[in-house]
């Protein structure tokens, strides 16, 4: 065996014991397995966010744009600043109403806030959708770095099947703490390998990103301007981008569903003021990106840029490592999609649909069931098909965006109502399919998620006011009778 | 409103204006500074100066509004 798959095999390994060693101890619980029984601290949250935000996206995606579109990437560095910024003043209030009416997921909001179990089923279902292709996005970039890491010793197929197997082990085991504890490893591994390759590369080949830069303005300027390499990506399109990126990041099922596991909403808060910190090495990222377009112009697919670059520059017990560390940084968030996407079916399509009256117990036996059915799913998905997974990733975001305005709406206007939010939801999913499905997008210059989301809004608010608002108290008697 | 929340959203305006609104101005390779494309140098500057605009909102907000109840320190 050499050293590159020792690491892989080694690291992937321990990650999996790791995650199934948090959850000793403690007893399983729905509340336990979600949101770690709404008791983790800063630190803890600060790694989990972070193991929601640095994907395999970020790792191949931010150099691969940079290799292949140069300036529209920069997007990737500036959103995170802008969701978090937005949370600062959004999930605290998320977070107390959360935890006074002992909330899990965002369905749950849904259904609280507007007393529509309706509206709750069909958040539930949109975020699946959603879930599904952004999961299978994270094995298919598995499945290729580990297939690149390991000099083909590990064929992609193989790869992700043994790391998707033990990150179900894991999830099922130990729920969200076994994410947290795996985040850990993730984190480390990955800070490593970008600050050696990002801060290396530029310095080996150029002496510097200063001249690094200086030759790409010499022989490629317009990759430093939008829009960049391609001929649509222009200053509209990158500041629909950025508004429809950082307003959808939080909405996304899982990361909203991560803000009711911190203990207070100050730790929230507080961790928003850091968050944006954990953005600036992607401006690593894109360094290897542009490096790779003067070293080695001409690839296929821009997001082997990264793997390419490094398989070239260091010797193959680093290439290792890097395999290693995108190995688990697929793990992480893969573990987390898993989770939130087997908890919404089985809480809020399942219970609230079909069967009010399944216990607790029920529910988190249902939820740990279709953790091996997703799990199935997803890796029939990502071995049978490889391509367009940018495409549906992009739909993704573009869906799960859509429930801004109930979301925000909901926590700070009163008179926003279930009717309201239920067509505001449904004109927005269509105007971006249709835009999509057309071919209309990008429309006008402007992300077609963005017009979706323009248009969702004014409904939401039309709709609002022309209907008898949510009977407020009602719902809350109702609420204190279910539990 | 309350003051300290108003002066925290004015303060969470900024990284939007900078990073969104203000990027048709900003979309040059000239000056380069610190050796970056203006354009990246802009994006990264706002990124780094977020946390100390939240740092400040936080702040703020605690010194203007009374605590609330049940919100640890």
């Amino acid at each position: 065996m050499n050293a590159a798959l020792f690491i892989i095999l080694g690291t992937i390994l321990f990650s999996a014991l790791l995650g199934i060693y948090a959850g000793r101890h403690v007893k399983m619980n729905l509340e336990n397995w979600t949101v770690g029984g709404r008791q983790f601290g800063i630190v803890i949250i600060w790694l989990l966010m972070a193991g929601e935000i640095y994907t395999t996206f970020t790792f191949l995606g931010a150099s691969g744009w940079a290799y292949s579109k140069g300036a529209p990437t920069f997007y990737i560095l500036a959103y995170g600043a802008l969701a978090y910024t937005l949370s600062f003043f959004i999930l605290p209030a998320l977070w107390k109403v959360g935890k006074k009416h002992g909330l899990h997921t965002q369905p749950d909001y849904f259904v609280n806030r507007y007393n529509s179990r309706a509206l709750g089923i069909l958040v539930a279902l949109i975020g699946v959708f959603s879930i599904i292709p952004y999961l299978q996005l994270q094995l298919t970039g598995l499945g290729l770095i580990v297939e690149v890491a390991s000099n083909q010793a590990i064929p992609s197929r193989l790869a992700i099947a043994i790391s998707f197997v033990l990150t179900c082990v894991f999830v099922y085991t130990s729920g969200i703490r076994g994410t947290a504890w795996v985040s850990i490893v993730k984190d480390i591994m990955m800070i490593v390998a970008v600050l050696v390759v990002g801060i290396g590369v530029p310095i080996i080949y150029f002496g510097g990103f200063g001249n690094m830069f200086r030759t790409l303005i010499e022989q490629k300027p317009q990759y430093l301007v939008l829009p960049g390499g391609t001929s649509h990506m222009g200053v509209i399109w990158v500041m629909s981008t950025l508004l429809l990126t950082g307003l959808g990041f939080y909405m996304w099922p899982h990361v909203f569903g991560s803000v009711f596991s911190a203990k207070s909403a100050n730790i929230i808060k507080r961790n928003a003021i850091i968050m944006p910190i954990y953005q600036i090495p992607i401006l690593l990222i894109f360094m290897v990106g542009f490096t790779a377009l003067l070293v080695i112009p001409g690839l296929a697919n821009g997001d082997m840029a990264f793997l390419e670059l490094v398989n070239k520059t260091y010797p193959s017990w680093f290439m290792g490592f890097v395999g290693a560390a995108g190995a688990v940084t697929a793990m992480v968030p893969a573990s987390i999609l898993v989770l939130f996407a087997s908890t919404l079916l089985a809480k809020n399509v399942y219970k609230a649909g079909f069967n009010p009256k399944a216990s607790d117990e029920t529910v988190m036996r249902l939820s740990r069931f279709l953790v091996l059915v997703i799990t199935t799913i997803a890796l029939i998905f990502a071995i049978a098909f490889t391509e367009e997974l940018v495409n549906l990733l992009i739909f993704g975001y573009d869906g799960v965006c859509q429930f801004f305005p109930g979301v925000v709406l909901g926590l700070f206007w009163k008179r926003v109502t279930k009717t309201g939010v239920f067509s505001g939801l449904i004109v927005g999913i269509a105007v971006v399919v249709v835009l999509i499905v057309s071919g209309r997008d990008p429309f006008l210059g402007l992300n077609a998620g963005f017009v979706g989301l323009a248009i969702n809004s004014i409904v939401t608010l039309l709709v609002s006011l022309s209907t008898k608002p949510t009977d407020v108290k009602k719902l809350e008697s109702e609420d204190r009778h279910d539990r | 409103m309350k003051k300290g929340t108003r002066i925290a959203l004015i303060l969470g305006a900024i990284p939007f204006i900078t990073m969104v609104f203000a990027l048709p101005l900003v979309n040059r390779i000239e000056p380069i500074i610190l050796g970056l494309p203006f354009l990246l140098f802009w994006l990264l500057a706002w990124v780094v100066l977020t946390p100390v605009i939240l740092a400040l909102a936080y702040k703020l907000e605690k010194k203007y509004n009374p605590p609330e109840e049940g919100e640890d320190k």
